[in-house]
Parts: structure tokens; C-alpha cells; sequence
């Protein structure tokens, strides 16, 4: 009940003409983010976190996730109208979505998506309303150790939930740690890392990263595939959005399985892009018409993009609640709330129950308009795709420079970031996960004082880590999660050297 | 990805996942001997500035020979990227490293407007009219948000302190 109170005053908060304004812009802004190839809510966001120093949080943090928002929806414009998914999160989604508009139901498979992902979304915003507070509240007694142990879930995930290389993983995230390590050492006040060069003194900063692990090298790595946009024409008529609506709750099984796929991989740092994979499978593992996915089911469209939404709005609940991100965008959005002088963590929900509050009412709202606003615009945004590339290229990349610097206004900054792009570029290509070394990175100083303060308190025992149930249960889950890979391995091994009778098993 | 390779050629994975991983080994290496300079161990106020850095390093260390030690046993020869494609990339990143000396001379609004201006000329082949009208607004509208909408001022150069800014 108290939930519901303190919902109904974040409404009140949100529900001014300013904020309301910056939620519309945020929307159209991040459709074209998500529009766009090159730019995504990572590092859409990360470019224009600099322009809300001045603007108050609740407002900042309003225009910045409804970005988010807007950047969930538009992936699935350019995945069903161009075959080319804006966003990592909307692969699964071109399976059955261009197939669909190929047959002359693109306005139904992009209703479908508007409205999975909208269902997504409130079923997770739900869930943050009535759980973070009781995480929060949990978490208020936590110590150095739980931390530090939930920090280690976090990577544990990773390792144990990413479909990659398990060494490549350890790799990307061990990076982003090192990275983080490098410059003043805020316990002892030593330098570390900088080899005597000045400009490493003030470390690397994420946002730096994102904008160039993510934007430049993102637009490289889509040159070098050349791309060419050949879209299909669409305009949605209501009636046909009407129709669409009633043959939903037809699949009800469908959408409850990938909201709950979706709110789980969120919380646990799997993120929106495995949700969707993941929930996409499992639809057509599970459904009657399991064998006609890939030639245009209105299922194939449904699955991942309740999943992918469920779990980039739930990303934000770990991050909300315990100040860990769940995903990169969510990483960015928490750099935001120290930019803006808040302290992530648990007593964000006593401290500033403003901010909270608005944000969780902004959820929903900016949901709703964004809804509203992607079924509308639709025609608009698939003719920004026949944009040229030679001149969307060079802008993007003088949008990413021009955020980079506005990070610290450090011509420094913008070597750094076309740094990153090259690194990015490289490692995407050799299938080295990005989101663990910006998280690693993000949470790397987190992790270290931790770490650090727990050694302290332990006077150098590892024994700290198992000191009472609820430490020893999540360094346990995390140790399961690191094997997991192993278990999987060793599985795999048992079942080449059986007889060839068991090869029929999935 | 790879079915898409160019017929002639181009750089191997094997060559570029070798150089990677013995990247991130000699970064490793000067990691943990950075991290013994600063003490690794236990000083007075409990764990030195090493201490978390060496461990994680050590970690990177292991995870990097993995990866060199299965590169060494694997006989897949993959395209990293055909000429073709390595020829597109570069066709993107050199103009980016010269946008980006630009802007450490020049500003980033005269080099934006150099860069915008270039790449339609070169990349798009456009008219010099639409190539210009397009580079010269952008960043006269990046300096009307940025430094008279926002108050953050963007790096300038000598063409910003002629004009008195």
C-alpha cells in the first residue's frame, strides 16, 4: 500500500509540463537512436548524458530513460521493415518480423512488437514498483561482504549465462577492472598503472568507453559489412492495430513465459539481448506452431520483444536498488546519478524518494507515449533510414567526438574514445563480449573497495565470504555460476563419448 | 560473416586473435609488475594499493593463455576480415583519425565542417552546394546548443579566438 502512495506522489512529481515535454523528446530521440546503426541506448545515452549537468536529476533522469525507452522500440523498426536490427536486442526479433512484412503484414508485426514490448515493459515496471523497495530495504543492512559478493554474481552471470568463449569473457571483464584500476588510488592516495604519464592520471572513464566500444566501433564494424538499406514501405492504420490487439491475448502463454524469461535476465546482469535469444527459443521449442517460426509467426515477434523489454526495464531494479547496473545502458544512467551528486545504492529509497518515485511513474509513463508515439510515426522513421550513409556516418561519428569531450571537456577524451572504437572493432570481431568490460569498468572501483574493506575487516581470510547464510549463499551461487561453463563442458564430453544414440537429444 | 569474405583475400583470424591475446598478456605482465612496485601485499592499513590490480591481472594473465594455448591447437583458417571489407573499414577510420588531429588543431567546429564536407565530397560524391550547406550548418548548430543552449563550451581553435570567442 505504501508502494502505491509513494507511486501516486512520483506521478505527481513527473506529471509537469516540463517533464512531460522532456519525455517526448527522450522518446523521439531514442527511436532514432535505436534507428540509427551505430547508435544505441548504451551509448546514445552516454552522448547526451553531458547536456542534463544542469537540469535537475528527476528531470535528467526522465529525459535519459525515457531515451532508453524510445531506443527499446525503434529496434524493431528497422528489424522488421529492413532485416537490419538497430539494436543487439532486436536480432531475434528480424526471424519472423521481416518474413511477416515481406508477406504485406509488416503493420501487424510492428504492432505486434510495439505492444509486446510494451506489455514488457509494464510487467517489469510492476514488478520494480512492489520488489526494488523490498530489495532496497534488504540491502540497507548489507556490508562490504555482501557487496563484494553480489559484485561477483554479477561477472559470475556473465561467465555462466554468456553464450561466448568463457576465457574471452573472464578476458573482457579482467580489462575493464584493470582499466578502472588505473590512476589515484582513493584508499591509499598512490598512483597506479600510469607509467608516468599524465594524462593517464585521471584514469579512463566509462562513458568515454561506451561512446567509443559502442558508436564508433558499431559504425566501422557496419561499413565494413556494407550495408544497404532496402526497406519496406508501411504506414499503420488503426484498424489494422486494432486486429492485431485482438489476436494478442490469443498467445498469452507465450507473452507470460517471456516477460518472466525477460525480468530474470534483467535483474541477473544477463541483459535485454540473451532475453530475447532465450525467450525466442524457448517460444519455439514450446509452441504448436513451433515448426513455421522463421517464416513469419506472429509468435516469433512476440517472444523476443516481451523478453528484450521485460529485461531492459528490469536492469534497472539491481541498479535502483543496490546501485549495480544490470545492463551497459543502465551502467550509463548510473554514472548519470553521480554526475548529478546522488549516491546509487539502497538509501536512494529513503533519501530521495523524488527522484525514485518519478523515475518508477516515468517508467510507465514514458511506456505509454512511447507506444503511442512509435504507431504514429512509423512511415517517419523508416525514411530516416534511407538517409545516406555517407551522411549519417560522419555525423554520428561528430555526435560521439562532441560527447566524449562534454564528459570531462577534455580533448584527451576524444583520442581516447576513437581508441575504444578501434578496441571495439577488434573484439567484436573476435566475439569478445563488450558489456562485461564497460560493467567491470563501471563497477570496477565498487568491486576493489569492497574487496578491499572486507579483507580489512577479515584481517586477510577468505572466510568472510561464507561468515553468515546469506553471504555464503550468493558467493555459493556465484561459484556455481563461474563452473557452470565447466559443468556444461564436461556434460558435453560424457555425451561425444556415449553411443550414438543419445546424439538425437537437443 | 564469413561466407561474404572477398574473393581476394585479407587478413586471418588466427594472426589477429594471436596478436590480441598476446596483447592483453603484456598488459597483464605490466600490470603485476606495476602492482608489486606499489606493494601487493599487506601493509599496515591492511591490503595495499597492488594488492586488488595483482590478482586481477593474474586472472587476465591465465584467461589470455587460454585463448593463445586453443588458438595454437585449432587448425580453422577464418577470414578475420576479405580486403574488400578491411579496404571499407579503413575508408571510414583514417578520416576519423584525421577529424580527430583536426579537432586537437583546429576546434571541433572547423573540423567537423571539414569532415562532414569530405566525406559527402569523397564517400558520396555529392555536389559541392549540398556537401557544404550540410557541413557548415551542423556545427553552426552544434555551437547554438552547445555553447549559447547549454553553457558548455566545445573545444575551439584559431578560427573561434579570430572571430572573438
Amino acid at each position: 500500500m505504501e508502494n502505491l502512495l509513494n507511486l501516486l506522489h512520483g506521478f505527481s512529481v513527473v506529471l509537469t509540463g516540463q517533464n512531460l515535454l522532456l519525455m517526448l523528446v527522450g522518446i523521439l530521440l531514442g527511436v532514432l537512436i535505436g534507428v540509427l546503426p551505430g547508435l544505441g541506448g548504451a551509448n546514445g545515452v552516454a552522448i547526451l548524458l553531458p547536456l542534463t549537468f544542469t537540469m535537475s536529476p528527476t528531470s535528467a533522469i526522465i529525459l535519459l530513460s525515457c531515451i532508453y525507452w524510445g531506443a527499446l522500440f525503434g529496434g524493431a523498426i528497422t528489424s522488421i521493415l529492413f532485416n537490419i536490427p538497430g539494436e543487439p536486442w532486436s536480432v531475434a526479433t528480424t526471424f519472423d518480423g521481416y518474413p511477416m512484412a515481406q508477406k504485406g503484414r509488416a503493420a501487424q508485426a510492428l504492432t505486434a512488437a510495439f505492444s509486446s514490448s510494451f506489455i514488457g515493459a509494464l510487467a517489469a515496471t510492476l514488478m520494480i514498483t512492489f520488489l526494488a523497495p523490498l530489495v532496497a530495504g534488504f540491502a540497507v543492512k548489507f556490508g562490504p561482504p555482501e557487496y563484494f559478493a553480489v559484485q561477483l554474481l554479477v561477472f559470475s552471470t556473465f561467465v555462466g549465462m554468456g553464450r561466448g568463449n568463457t576465457a574471452k569473457t573472464i578476458v573482457s571483464t579482467m580489462l575493464g577492472f584493470v582499466l578502472a584500476a588505473v590512476g589515484l588510488d582513493t584508499v591509499s592516495g598512490q598512483l597506479r598503472l600510469t607509467f608516468g604519464s599524465m594524462e593517464l592520471l585521471r584514469g579512463f572513464d566509462f562513458l568515454v568507453a561506451v561512446i567509443g566500444l559502442f558508436g564508433i566501433g558499431e559504425i566501422l564494424i557496419s561499413v565494413e559489412e556494407g550495408l544497404h538499406f532496402k526497406g519496406i514501405e508501411t504506414r499503420i492504420r488503426w484498424q489494422v492495430v486494432l486486429e492485431t490487439w485482438a489476436e494478442l491475448p490469443k498467445y498469452w502463454r507465450t507473452s507470460l513465459r517471456s516477460v518472466l524469461v525477460g525480468c530474470w535476465m534483467g535483474i541477473t546482469p544477463g541483459g535485454a539481448t540473451p532475453a530475447s535469444f532465450l525467450s525466442y527459443g524457448l517460444a519455439k521449442r514450446l509452441s504448436k506452431q513451433g515448426s513455421r517460426f522463421g517464416t513469419g509467426e506472429i509468435e516469433g515477434v512476440i517472444a523476443p520483444e516481451t523478453a528484450a523489454h521485460a529485461a531492459g526495464t528490469s536492469a534497472l531494479l539491481p541498479m535502483l536498488a543496490l546501485g549495480i547496473p544490470g545492463s551497459p545502458t543502465a551502467a550509463v544512467l548510473l554514472g548519470g546519478l553521480l554526475l548529478w551528486g546522488l549516491q546509487p545504492g539502497p538509501l536512494l529509497f529513503v533519501e530521495q524518494k523524488d527522484f525514485v518515485w518519478g523515475l518508477i511513474a516515468s517508467i510507465y509513463l514514458g511506456n505509454i507515449a512511447g507506444l503511442v508515439v512509435v504507431l504514429t510515426t512509423v512511415p517517419w522513421w523508416a525514411r530516416v533510414l534511407r538517409i545516406p550513409f555517407s551522411i549519417i556516418a560522419p555525423l554520428i561519428i561528430v555526435f560521439c567526438a562532441v560527447g566524449a569531450y562534454a564528459v570531462h571537456g577534455s580533448t584527451n577524451d576524444i583520442v581516447l574514445m576513437l581508441g575504444f572504437g578501434v578496441l571495439g572493432y577488434v573484439l567484436k570481431k573476435l566475439n569478445y563480449p563488450l558489456a562485461p568490460l564497460v560493467l567491470a569498468l563501471v563497477l570496477g572501483d565498487m568491486a576493489e573497495a569492497s574487496f578491499r574493506q572486507s579483507m580489512l575487516l577479515s584481517q586477510g581470510s577468505l572466510a568472510i565470504f561464507f561468515s553468515n547464510p546469506l553471504v555464503g549463499g550468493l558467493v555459493t551461487l556465484a561459484l556455481l555460476m563461474l563452473l557452470w561453463p565447466a559443468f556444461a563442458a564436461l556434460k558435453g564430453a560424457l555425451r561425444r563419448e556415449a553411443p550414438a544414440a543419445q546424439l538425437s537429444a537437443p | 560473416m564469413e561466407t561474404r569474405s572477398s574473393p581476394e583475400g585479407g587478413v586471418g583470424t588466427r594472426g589477429v586473435e594471436v596478436a590480441v591475446a598476446l596483447g592483453f598478456l603484456a598488459l597483464s605482465a605490466a600490470v603485476i609488475v606495476d602492482s608489486v612496485r606499489v606493494g601487493r601485499g599487506w601493509g599496515a592499513d591492511g591490503p595495499e594499493a597492488g594488492f586488488y590490480p595483482f590478482y586481477v591481472a593474474l586472472l587476465l594473465g591465465a584467461a589470455a593463455t587460454t585463448i593463445l594455448v586453443r588458438e595454437w591447437r585449432s587448425k580453422a583458417h577464418k577470414l578475420f576480415v576479405g580486403s574488400l571489407e578491411l579496404r571499407r573499414m579503413l575508408s571510414v577510420l583514417l578520416p576519423c583519425v584525421a577529424y580527430v588531429a583536426l579537432v586537437l588543431s583546429l576546434g571541433i567546429y572547423v573540423a567537423s565542417a571539414l569532415f562532414l564536407i569530405g566525406f559527402m565530397r569523397v564517400q558520396g560524391k555529392y555536389a559541392w552546394w549540398r556537401a557544404l550547406l550540410l557541413g557548415i550548418s551542423v556545427p553552426l548548430a552544434m555551437f547554438a546548443l552547445f555553447e549559447l543552449g547549454f553553457g558548455l563550451p566545445l573545444p575551439k581553435g584559431p578560427l573561434e579566438s579570430w572571430l572573438g570567442y
